[in-house]
């Protein structure tokens, strides 16, 4: 079952950075642009499986630290000419805290 | 626009200039005029040029059609063929043609080619003598090869040659009479045309040179020709093939200004503005055209200028011949020899082989090229004609070929993309071959090496390959695609020239503040840009700048490697390369307590410590920081090793102690970012052990002080140093090594190693800046003594403090 989870603060996450989460079903890397937006999806580039939270963040897209491919924040497709997609995860900002629609977890611990 | 505003273009002479003209027209502007095609030949449009091909039985008439009737047709072309016009009335802007009808035109385009050149000879009349211009003169010959009749040829430049083979290819007896005493004259020299002459002499021709006809003669049919020393040659047929003469007859008759062709200008038109003429028929500054090139460009021209274009101008590109005929290969083009003393020729000679090549060269450019036996690098060197390459550089090699030449000179002299085979891998990063690109840039329509890059990602990882991908670009679209300069990325059109000085000049001191005055079209920038701008400014405003972690690549973020599976790894600094036992006891001690899965000895003389999580890496580096050991920088655009041999403390070689300058030089130098990596070497004795020559800075010590080379590369481009000084001392070496450093981090491209950088700007400029000024390199080297005050910090001490703490933790767990 899915449901809405709070896993922090934005001022916890860089501006054009990334924070990592702990998921049963895998890394979910939370991106925030600089305007503030917040972006989630597996910490998956679709490529070669590089750390998506490592790349360079600009406008909505990251460029994945492996081989450079470039990830559309918004929709987890790789931008063309690469082909590719990679699963996001549904996330909202309610006064200042990011949550995430994920798997229930039995536990929420903040790092 | 309908059809009723269509202008109306006539075009005399359905010829190859005519019909080209035409088809670039109909690609630039389709619908501008209603088209009327007349020619005189009762065929379609055929290449020419193949006739020879067609009297050899190599091809038929078939073959050699390029414009078949349907082809007309469909593009909406009025086509008379068999109905030559008989005259042109620009007053009235009429033609009549031989059938009678009388065509009103808008624009008229004259492509009436050429008449054969007929010498004033008695008996010329006679059946059986024929010239070589069109199919039926082709037929004819054809005719009385087939009767197993002897012929004679007058003329042996490029058309009587390919005449006379076609004959005796057919099964006749063949006898050439050529007025010189060489063959080809005008193209090739003396030696090519003498062997030229011996392997057709051993193919069965019979060649009479210095040979001038006086008459041909028969009373009733040609019988054979005369010569004027009294020798005779029987023969029932008579090629006649001593050049041709520009077709005026119609110009002349209808007022234009003709002189030994019709005379256009460099937009293609007449003394009539509104009537154009193209091909064999045109003279163009005082010069007529018998090859094919040159038609080619006149069609581009004229048919630009038809569609409106005013700007397009003809100018005669350099030419080059060769020979149809199977079996002998001979290439020429430019001059054929030196003219003066300022010209060189350089002469390959293989008389066993059949092989003559011969460059003729002016101010180390090629100016002409005669090749026989062996034409394979004939496209080559006219290309480098064209392009008045310098080749002072190959010159020792060239002659030989391409494929010698381009041994060291890798993607300079341009590579033969044409003769690269589809399986060829041309991207080794990415294991992209030849035929994928070629596929590529097809199928997807791509035009800049940039698409090509994105869409195969040939050249795009290491860039090695960059050139000879954009070689197959051109090749593949036929076009010559300019190389860009380089600008930074696709936020802006600013090269990095442009925006390391507009930063300094303007004392922009943030990221946003460059973006916004320099106009960048994107409100971040990109994932290119940034690490270059933040360098930049890093390097600009040392003390003031704040480097802009998120601007950095992950390595250098977080001051480890990232490897394939994500996790890191963790190289300490060893000075020179001098380590302890206590040291490596600290290393090993890391090594069991974190589970470190490989040890590694690197090729800088450093241990690496690979399989680090992310997460342990401040704990690894507290570790590490407790033993004395500070980051190594193995992961930055930075000051990476210092490597060094042991020198004069222990090798019985050693003339000085290469150990210990090698530690000075690393405590100069860590911690400074810089365009690209950078890494050092220093050799006790030119042995050379520590492989000083092919570093970013290399020192040689000798008895008599230290030899400093720069810009070597032992990576994806191999490239020794070059020398720059020999100096006396330490301290000096310091100095210049530090100045190098500086104006190498100061002026180079981010990205950019010292090895293409100096092979940019020359060593004679790194010379001028480093040796030869010397108020400047101290300068230089006080600015990078300035510029380390604030780099020389150890960034894992910090880290272990609790900087970027969030870089090491996720932000929480669901589970």
């Amino acid at each position: 079952m899915q449901t809405w989870i709070k896993i922090g603060l934005l001022s916890d996450i860089p501006r054009l950075g990334s924070r990592t989460i702990e998921t049963e079903q895998g890394q979910v890397a939370v991106f925030r642009t600089s305007d503030d937006e917040v972006f989630a999806m597996f910490n998956r580039c679709p490529h070669k499986g590089g750390p998506l939270s490592e790349g360079i963040v600009s406008g909505r897209v990251v460029a994945c630290p492996l081989h450079n491919w470039v990830i559309d924040l918004a929709t987890g497709e790789a931008t063309a000419p690469d082909k590719g997609c990679t699963r996001t995860v549904p996330s909202r900002l309610v006064d200042g805290a990011v949550w995430l629609e994920l798997k229930a977890g039995r536990q929420v611990s903040h790092g | 626009m309908n059809a009723h505003s269509r202008q109306k273009l006539i075009v005399i002479g359905n010829g190859m200039a005519g019909m080209r003209t035409v088809e670039e027209l109909l690609a630039r502007a389709p619908v501008r005029y209603d088209i009327t095609v007349f020619g005189a030949e009762p065929h379609p449009n055929y290449n020419r040029i193949m006739l020879s091909s067609v009297l050899a039985g190599e091809k038929t008439i078939d073959d050699i059609v390029i414009n078949s009737r349907e082809w007309y047709e469909a593009n909406g072309i009025t086509l008379h063929t068999g109905d030559p016009v008989t005259g042109i009335d620009p007053a009235t802007k009429t033609v009549r043609s031989a059938s009678g009808l009388v065509v009103p035109y808008d624009a008229l385009l004259l492509s009436t080619g050429s008449k054969p050149l007929m010498p004033p000879l008695p008996g010329l009349e006679l059946p059986g003598v024929v010239a070589f211009r069109d199919i039926a003169d082709t037929d004819a010959m054809l005719e009385a090869a087939a009767k197993k009749q002897r012929a004679v040829v007058i003329g042996g430049g490029l058309l009587g040659l390919e005449a006379a083979w076609g004959l005796k290819r057919r099964g006749m007896p063949v006898a050439l009479v050529h007025l010189m005493p060489t063959l080809m004259e005008r193209q090739l020299d003396v030696e090519a045309a003498k062997l030229l002459q011996k392997d057709l002499t051993e193919r069965g021709l019979h060649f009479f040179t210095s040979g001038q006809t006086e008459e041909i003669m028969g009373a009733d049919r040609a019988e054979g020709i005369k010569l004027t020393d009294g020798r005779e040659i029987p023969a029932e047929l008579v090629v006649v093939a001593i050049g041709i003469r520009p077709n005026v007859d119609l110009a002349k008759a209808a007022g234009l200004e003709v002189n030994r062709g019709i005379v256009v200008g460099d937009d293609m038109a007449t003394s009539d503005p509104s009537i154009y003429a193209v091909g064999e028929c045109v003279e163009h500054r005082g010069q007529i055209f018998g090859l094919v090139a040159p038609l080619w460009e006149q069609a581009k021209v004229c048919a630009a200028r038809m569609a409106g274009d005013d700007q397009a101008i003809y100018v005669t590109p350099a030419l080059s011949t060769r020979l149809k005929i199977t079996g002998i290969d001979v290439f020429s083009a430019g001059q054929l020899v030196a003219q003066d003393e300022a010209d060189e020729e350089l002469v390959y000679r293989d008389s066993a082989r059949g092989i003559y090549k011969k460059l003729v060269l002016r101010a180390d450019k090629v100016v002409g090229a005669v090749m026989y036996g062996d034409v394979e690098d004939g496209a080559w060197y006219f290309q480098l004609m064209r392009d008045k390459a310098d080749i002072a550089a190959i010159r020792d090699r060239m002659i030989f070929g391409q494929v010698y030449a381009d041994v060291s000179c890798k993607g300079k002299g341009g590579i033969d993309v044409a003769a690269m085979a589809d399986d060829v891998q041309v991207c080794g990063c990415n294991g992209v071959s030849k035929g994928a690109i070629v596929t590529a840039i097809k199928a997807k329509g791509l035009t800049s090496l940039d698409e090509v890059k994105a869409h195969t990602k040939a050249g795009s990882s290491c860039g090695q390959c960059a050139s000879v991908v954009q070689a197959i670009l051109a090749h593949t679209t036929g076009e010559v695609v300019e190389a860009k300069a380089a600008g930074l990325c696709g936020c802006t059109d600013l090269g990095h020239d442009d925006v390391r000085r507009e930063i300094v000049s303007q004392e922009m001191k943030t990221m946003a503040a460059v973006r916004a005055k320099l106009g960048w079209r994107t409100q971040d920038g990109c994932a290119k840009c940034r690490p270059a701008l933040n360098y930049y400014l890093l390097c600009a405003w040392p003390a003031e700048y704040v480097d802009h972690g998120q601007s950095r690549f992950i390595n250098e973020r977080v001051h480890a490697n990232i490897q394939k599976d994500g996790t890191y790894s963790v190289v300490p600094r060893m000075w020179g390369g001098l380590t302890t036992a206590a040291e490596l006891r600290a290393i090993a001690d890391v090594a069991d307590k974190f589970n470190i899965p490989t040890v590694k000895v690197t090729g800088g003389q450093r241990i690496d410590l690979f399989g680090v999580k992310k997460e342990q890496l401040p704990a690894v580096w507290a570790d590490l920081n407790k033993a004395g050991m500070v980051s190594g920088h193995a992961y930055a655009k930075g000051l990476r090793t210092v490597k060094t041999c042991v020198g004069s403390e222990w090798c019985r070689f050693g003339t000085q102690d290469s150990t210990a300058l090698g530690v000075k030089l690393e405590k100069l130098m860590w911690g400074s970012w810089t365009p690209h990596k950078v890494k050092l070497a220093v050799s006790g004795c030119p042995r050379n052990c520590a492989e000083a020559t092919i570093k970013d800075i290399g020192i040689i010590c000798v008895e008599a002080g230290y030899d400093i080379s720069v810009g070597g590369n032992g990576g994806i481009e191999l490239r020794g140093t070059d020398h720059l000084v020999r100096v006396a001392t330490e301290d000096e070496v310091l100095e210049y090594a530090a100045a190098f450093m500086q104006i190498y981090r100061e002026e180079a491209h981010y990205l950019e190693r010292t090895a293409p950088w100096v092979e940019r700007v020359g060593m004679d400029y790194v010379t001028a800046r480093v040796v030869e000024d010397a108020a400047g390199r101290k300068a230089a080297a006080a600015r990078f003594l300035f510029s380390q005050k604030y780099a020389q910090i150890d960034p894992w001490a910090e880290r272990v403090e609790g900087m970027d703490a969030h870089e090491f933790q996720s932000l929480a767990e669901v589970l």
